[in-house]
């Protein structure tokens, strides 16, 4: 691999980076869909710098599949199911913005500890990645943990599962294609299957806000 | 062949049910998938126990005797669970609970299930593993909210967003394991996630990244046994969705979750040598029955109460695997079936007990007996047969489990025994009231199935009783894959 090529990747990743941190202060729903959708193209091009810098063949499928599903596929039903539901008010993060970024960067810095045993075992010439990879996961469940909006949590489960895709890559070169395949259809699904509950929700409250989905208590 | 046929049958049911689900003949087109499947895991069983351990279609699924027995009971009780939803889903629809629609996607995402949890079960692809126990969860989640009441809803969204997140973590643990397999079965990665290779080559993997590796697996896929502290949407998930519903995650999907941990921990402890991932365990689900035990206490809904009471005693199979060793293993396995079988009966009887008296709190629910005798005798024999009474098949397993545990682990003893008693009396306070009494209960406009309530018991008294020698020779071999 080209010294090119892993500066190219670590742009990439970087810029993964920088979008979860954008998401987390991110309060527009159809914003938060925008800023998925780059992430989708970030994940797209550090899969294809990887492709082409080591020549494995089921990168580029994988390269191929991440631009279909996540930066084309997924962003237009997220949009579109904004559209019919008519929800593109703000979202409120639980805790203040600066606080969630602080708690945000104290996750980045763990994330590089929790990768450093592991990257030095990864043979791969993406190693260095990795603890992005694993900042981006936490910071994607951060951000689930401090919205109430159905959508806005949903946005960061997909944020997560990049993370996790952007994992596989930089440790190994990407899973093998069956289990890529079953894990794009089990996403794919699941946005669809998350569509039609949404308006199961929005139905049931006129809202889709989740604090109507906290009464389930032991004491009822 | 026969592999093919079992994965087949139930997707094609599936598929048929999703466009004629909502005809008058639907529940019996899922009792026949359902019975069709049945016939071929039972015929998968017969070559497993004639030819030995057997590795199909480049080596993608693996049949051997720890999960081919797994595969018998998923299609057994998946069959009774069906011949039990025919009656209790027209109840239902008559009382005006559920719409043509609903009914459709019930029986389409029913026979789903069962080909998810089946192909869990025979892959022997940890990733497909993944795939699997997530398409799990997504087939359920419309299931759980198909009453569209707002506590459905939220427990469905629970439902989704735990297990989500759960299941998350373990694929970032799959992702280690096969990092960690990489480097020993070559780069190409092609056979690095297949379990058997992974287990022909478990002492050279890198002990540091497996530990890690397990640390998430365990966490991810132990959300979907229900252990504590991350067990909060299942007794939502199943005190909300319909009763078959329930049946199934209790019987079915708590256990294959626990198969695929039980996967993970037999490759982490070859490569480890070190008794981290069955301390682990122990930990985890000696927890998880202690805090299972006193919320027992704390319930007013009766499907809740049976939540907990599987909380319970996933908690005792986690910790038996944990223990290891042939006894403990075999106890876990046993266990696990008479645990399956006994639930599911449970929640059969709930079900028409709930549709009886027009709601699931306990207090409301008066006389069983008196109204319906069978009904009342099913739920009592059920809840003593669950609760560890003699002659039942989960006394032997659990007193199994006791006596190894106070050869192995004997500070384990003491806890454990509290919280049975604990659970025991939790358990016995609700359910007398509400099959002795006075009874306030109304008719049903349709004869309720109780075949597979006593059909369950029955095996689980004979299992009390007497192991067949097949079954136990089963388990025997089962136990030392184990090892």
């Amino acid at each position: 691999m080209t010294p090119l090529s892993t500066q190219l990747i670590h742009l990439c990743a970087a810029l993964l980076l920088l979008l979860s941190f954008a998401m987390l202060s991110q309060r527009r729903v159809a914003a938060l869909v925008l800023l998925f959708a780059w992430q989708g193209v970030a994940l797209f091009g550090a899969t294809l710098v990887v492709a082409v810098g080591t020549g494995q063949g089921h990168l580029y499928g994988s390269a191929a599949m991440t631009l279909l599903l996540k930066v084309i596929v997924l962003p237009t039903v997220l949009h579109r199911l904004i559209v019919r539901l008519g929800v593109r008010w703000d979202t409120e993060p639980l805790i203040n913005t600066p606080a969630t970024m602080l708690v945000g960067l104290a996750l980045v810095v763990f994330s590089f500890g929790l990768a450093q045993p592991i990257s030095a075992l990864a043979s791969t010439l993406t190693r260095s990645t990795l603890g992005i990879a694993i900042a981006v996961v936490m910071l994607s469940f951060l951000m689930m943990i401090t919205r109430r909006k159905a959508l806005s949590q949903v946005i960061g489960f997909l944020a997560m599962e990049n993370g996790l895709f952007f994992a596989a890559t930089s440790a190994t070169y990407g899973m093998p294609m069956v289990v890529e395949l079953g894990i794009a259809l089990d996403v794919l699904v699941g946005v669809l299957i998350l569509g039609v509950f949404f308006f199961q929700i929005r139905d049931q409250f006129d809202s889709l806000d989740l604090h109507h989905l906290e009464r389930l208590k032991e004491e009822r | 062949m026969t592999l093919a046929l079992l994965l087949a049958l139930p997707l094609a049911g599936a598929l048929l049910l999703a466009v004629f689900g909502a005809r008058r003949r639907a529940p019996e087109l899922n009792i026949a998938a359902s019975l069709a499947t049945l016939v071929a895991a039972i015929a998968l069983a017969a070559q497993v126990i004639g030819h030995g351990p057997m590795l199909l279609w480049r080596e993608q699924f693996l049949v051997d005797a720890f999960n081919v027995f797994l595969v018998v009971l998923t299609a057994f009780v998946g069959l009774t669970t069906a011949l039990f939803s025919r009656p209790y889903m027209r109840i239902e629809r008559e009382h005006g609970r559920l719409t043509p629609g609903r009914v459709r996607l019930y029986h389409s995402m029913y026979q789903l299930f069962m080909f998810t949890m089946l192909l869990a079960l025979l892959t022997n692809n940890l990733g497909l593993l993944w795939v699997a126990l997530e398409a799990a969860t997504l087939s359920t989640v419309l299931l759980v909210s198909l009453y569209r009441t707002p506590a459905s809803l939220e427990a469905a969204w629970k439902y989704f967003i735990l297990c989500g997140v759960g299941i998350a973590q373990a694929l970032f643990g799959t992702v280690l394991l096969y990092l960690a397999a990489a480097k020993v079965l070559g780069a190409d990665g092609s056979t690095a996630l297949l379990w058997t290779h992974l287990y022909a080559v478990r002492e050279q993997l890198e002990p540091s990244v497996l530990t890690l590796a397990f640390v998430f697996l365990f966490v991810g896929y132990g959300t979907k046994v229900g252990l504590a502290p991350l067990h909060n949407w299942l007794p939502d998930a199943h005190a909300e969705g319909p009763t078959p519903v329930s049946a199934v995650l209790s019987g079915l999907l708590l256990n294959v979750a626990l198969y695929a941990v039980v996967r993970c921990k037999v490759l982490v402890e070859g490569s480890t040598s070190a008794s981290l991932p069955g301390r682990m365990m122990m930990a985890f689900g000696l927890f998880s029955v202690v805090v299972a035990a006193f919320l027992l206490w704390r319930q007013r809904d009766i499907k809740r109460l049976f939540a907990y009471s599987s909380i319970e005693h996933m908690g005792i199979m986690t910790f038996a695997f944990g223990m290891g060793g042939p006894v403990a293993t075999f106890a876990a396995l046993l266990h696990m079936t008479v645990h399956s079988l006994t639930k599911s009966a449970i929640f059969f009887a709930v079900g028409h007990a709930a549709q009886k008296s027009g709601t699931q709190v306990m207090d409301e629910i008066r006389g069983l007996l008196v109204q319906s005798p069978a009904i009342g005798w099913g739920l009592m024999l059920g809840s003593l047969a669950i609760l560890g009474m003699p002659p039942f098949g989960v006394f032997a397993s659990e007193f199994l489990i006791l006596t190894t545990a106070m050869r192995q682990q004997p500070w384990a003893t003491p806890i454990l025994l509290l919280a049975l008693g604990v659970a025991f009396a939790a358990v016995f306070r609700r359910v007398q009231p509400m099959v002795f009494g006075e009874t306030t209960l109304k008719r049903l406009p349709h004869p309720p199935a109780l075949v597979p309530v006593f059909a369950h018991l029955l095996l689980v008294l004979m299992l009390g009783l007497y192991i067949p020698p097949f079954l136990s020779e089963w388990y025997r071999a089962a136990a030392e894959l184990l090892r």
